[in-house]
């Protein structure tokens, strides 16, 4: 699809050279995911996390369309009915387990490909729409995420459910109607919880849609890779089959013995035990935190803790939600012409300090509002800001990054790129 | 222009975070009994806690047993345990015949109705029925107990921090209020001192007692401290009666996994054999 020398569909098989000349679905296939997709040879193992978010996708579909045969989405019976799931329903200890940990291992693999996207400047130019697309799917998948912990409907879900959708009633003259709509009512009870039903059973359908879209617009101009710099010719590439689809079954290996370590030997560890308490509406817990997917976001939140022309809280609502949106404009707010942090030593201490700022701010996200935790999150959310929004934008002007290599091929190869044999010829089948 | 409108909101943000994180805070006054609070103790080695931090390991049917019988003899006065049918304590051991016979000399009778008349009544449990509920609601529970709600165990060792270690250092650590305690603080009347409760003082009386309940010949004697971890055990089987069967299928699973991994490695490296990247 994207490189001229890439390997062309020539179906055999009588049926499949009907099949398509009619509807060429292998065809489609064969160049998104098959030998008809060159790939940059030069990928490393960052570059797995994309396949892994997909088998996570579609391992939380599977688990959850089960999940939804057994689950009354009724406050009356939400929290028996998962409770049932876990004694009664054949294996739905293992389906809850597998569809409750999917969710956090769902977010770390797309956290990390999101990381990567930023260490190597996948985000830049050609790629800016594959990166926005990315951003509306994290976006889709946090409501996902907070819509899916409403439902067994323990006392997290419902106190969650209800610090959360109260963010919006910072809002000004809206807000209130705002909060009566997302609830349904004037407080979180089973109009909520049966809307969050609906829609959690229906964003993730959106959230595949938006992949496919995602894909697409990745396969105009192909995989970005560690150099960042272009695809110029075909020693430059492989195609992503057999090479790529062989090195991802063997992380997807991993990932899935790391995974599967959790759901049956650490089921809960990711939980929050107030959430095997049923809802109760007149007590409130100790602490209110959100799932651990949440802390970096909810610590900025909570890190605004004084009126300045506008409340604080309303300042807190901006900012969380700025902290995601601003990432949709990060093709422009980095205007280096390179795209590895490879070759640009400035900007790569700078995402070095955001990875341990996140860090910062997911350890206090999770803890009480004291002191000195506050205080820790005002300074992390202040690196925050700063990160993309002011040096980013300055480092990329006055940053003197390192030389590039001329080739994909070169950096890998060495001199004797013009030795190295044609690797995109097709293996043995 | 992106960048000058970027660097403006960065800086707003910035600035409005400098103001909270320089503005000056009264020290929160540390609440003084906040010392006197315990973690749950480790001392106990529980028999699903096998090797390999817990992948290997059963629970230890007589001591579920015994847990069980000090639920049915002690804590069953207040607590019921609604979401184990009776037919489930055949998975800690009991026969068929005794599931029968446990239910139906349950001390509460399960509702009913009256096939005549259709008026309300209670009936004899059977081995499929849910171990009835104690109170018929929570103002009946709260007013039998000083207003303090007696929960439903069936889930408590996973409701609570380190659930299991928590039940049994509750069940144990009840003691006399210490000489340094904050004056002013000591738990009001009707509640009793255990540093493992949230709140340092427990509605519930010290539940256990030496002797209290009668083990079966050859079995411990029935100390404070074996009760305690005989029925914490049991709780924790209540709450995750699935916790052998996952682990059993886990482990399958995980060798699976492990040898799956090993051909997915080694044909990766067939296909990218000569291959530099």
């Amino acid at each position: 699809m994207s490189f001229p020398w890439a390997n062309q569909y020539k179906p055999q098989n009588p049926f499949m050279q009907w099949l398509d000349s009619r509807l060429p679905l292998p065809r489609l296939v064969y160049n998104s995911v098959g030998a008809g997709y060159p790939v940059p040879r030069n990928i490393n193992y960052w570059w797995n996390f994309g396949a892994l978010a997909g088998v996570a996708l579609v391992v939380q579909i599977i688990t959850g369309i089960v999940l939804a045969m057994h689950f009354g989405g009724n406050t009356l019976v939400a929290f028996d009915s998962v409770e049932h799931i876990m004694r009664d329903v054949n294996y739905g200890w293992l389906m809850r387990y597998a569809h409750a940990n999917g969710a956090s291992f769902f977010f770390i693999v797309v956290y990390i490909h999101i990381f990567r996207g930023l260490y190597y400047g996948s985000y830049k130019a050609p790629r800016e729409l594959v990166w926005m697309l990315g951003v509306v799917i994290l976006l889709l998948m946090m409501a996902t995420g907070f819509m899916g912990y409403v439902l067994p409907w323990g006392q997290m879900s419902f106190w969650g459910a209800t610090v959360i959708t109260n963010l919006f009633s910072a809002i000004p003259l809206v807000g209130d109607s705002i909060v009566t709509l997302l609830l349904g009512g004037f407080a979180v009870d089973n109009a909520t919880l049966n809307r969050f039903f609906s829609l959690h059973y229906l964003l993730p359908f959106v959230i595949a849609g938006v992949v496919i879209l995602k894909i697409w617009s990745l396969h105009i101009p192909g995989s970005n890779n560690p150099t960042g710099i272009d695809v110029k010719g075909p020693a430059d590439t492989l195609p992503f089959h057999p090479y790529f689809t062989a090195k991802d079954l063997f992380g997807l290996a991993i990932y899935l013995l790391i995974f599967c370590a959790f759901v049956f030997f650490l089921p809960n560890f990711l939980g929050h035990p107030d959430n095997y308490i049923p809802a109760n509406p007149l007590s409130t817990p100790a602490h209110i935190v959100p799932e651990w997917y949440f802390w970096p976001f909810y610590a900025i939140l909570r890190a605004f803790t004084v009126d300045f022309i506008l409340p604080a809280k309303l300042w807190g609502v901006l900012a969380m939600f700025s902290s995601i949106l601003l990432l949709f404009f990060l093709p422009w707010l980095d205007s280096s012409p390179v795209k590895s942090n490879r070759y640009r030593p400035l900007a790569k201490q700078f995402f070095w300090l955001l990875m341990v700022d996140l860090a910062i701010l997911g350890w206090v996200g999770g803890l009480p509002a004291e002191e000195p935790y506050v205080r820790i999150s005002q300074i992390a959310s202040i690196y925050y800001f700063a990160h993309f929004l002011i040096i980013l934008p300055i480092v990329s002007r006055i940053e003197r990054p390192l030389p590039l290599p001329n080739s994909i091929a070169e950096s890998v190869l060495g001199n004797d790129v013009n030795q190295a044999p044609a690797p995109a010829a097709q293996p043995a089948e | 222009m992106v960048r000058f409108i970027s660097i403006a909101a960065g800086a707003v943000f910035v600035f409005v975070l400098l103001i909270a994180a320089l503005a000056p805070r009264e020290a929160s006054e540390v609440d003084p009994t906040y010392a006197f609070h315990k973690h749950p103790k480790h001392d106990v080695h529980w028999s699903w806690d096998g090797a390999l931090g817990g992948v290997f390991g059963e629970f230890d049917r007589a001591q579920l047993q015994r847990g069980f019988q000090v639920y049915k003899e002690v804590c069953s006065a207040c607590h019921s345990l609604n979401r184990i049918a009776f037919r489930n304590l055949e998975d800690i051991g009991f026969s068929e015949a005794e599931v029968k016979a446990i239910a139906k000399n349950w001390v509460t009778e399960v509702p009913s109705l009256d096939p005549n008349t259709g008026e309300a009544t209670t009936r004899p449990a059977i081995p499929s029925d849910k171990m009835p509920l104690v109170y018929a609601n929570d103002i009946a529970g709260r007013a039998a107990n000083n207003n303090a709600l007696p929960p439903d165990l069936s889930l408590i060792t996973k409701a609570r921090h380190d659930g299991t270690n928590y039940v049994y250092s509750l069940m144990t650590g009840y003691a006399d209020v210490p000489a340094d305690y904050p004056e002013g603080r000591a738990p009001g009347e009707g509640l009793h001192y255990n540093p493992y409760f949230a709140s340092l003082g427990i509605a519930m009386a010290p539940p256990l007692s030496d002797g209290i309940v009668t083990y079966a010949e050859g079995q411990p004697e029935a100390t404070v401290d074996q009760m305690g971890q005989d029925v914490a055990a049991f709780l924790t089987w209540a709450a995750e009666p699935k916790l052998e069967e996952r682990k059993r299928i886990g482990l399958g699973v995980m060798v699976f996994l492990a040898i799956f991994s090993v051909l997915a490695f080694l044909s990766y490296r067939k296909v990218w054999a000569g291959i530099k990247h």
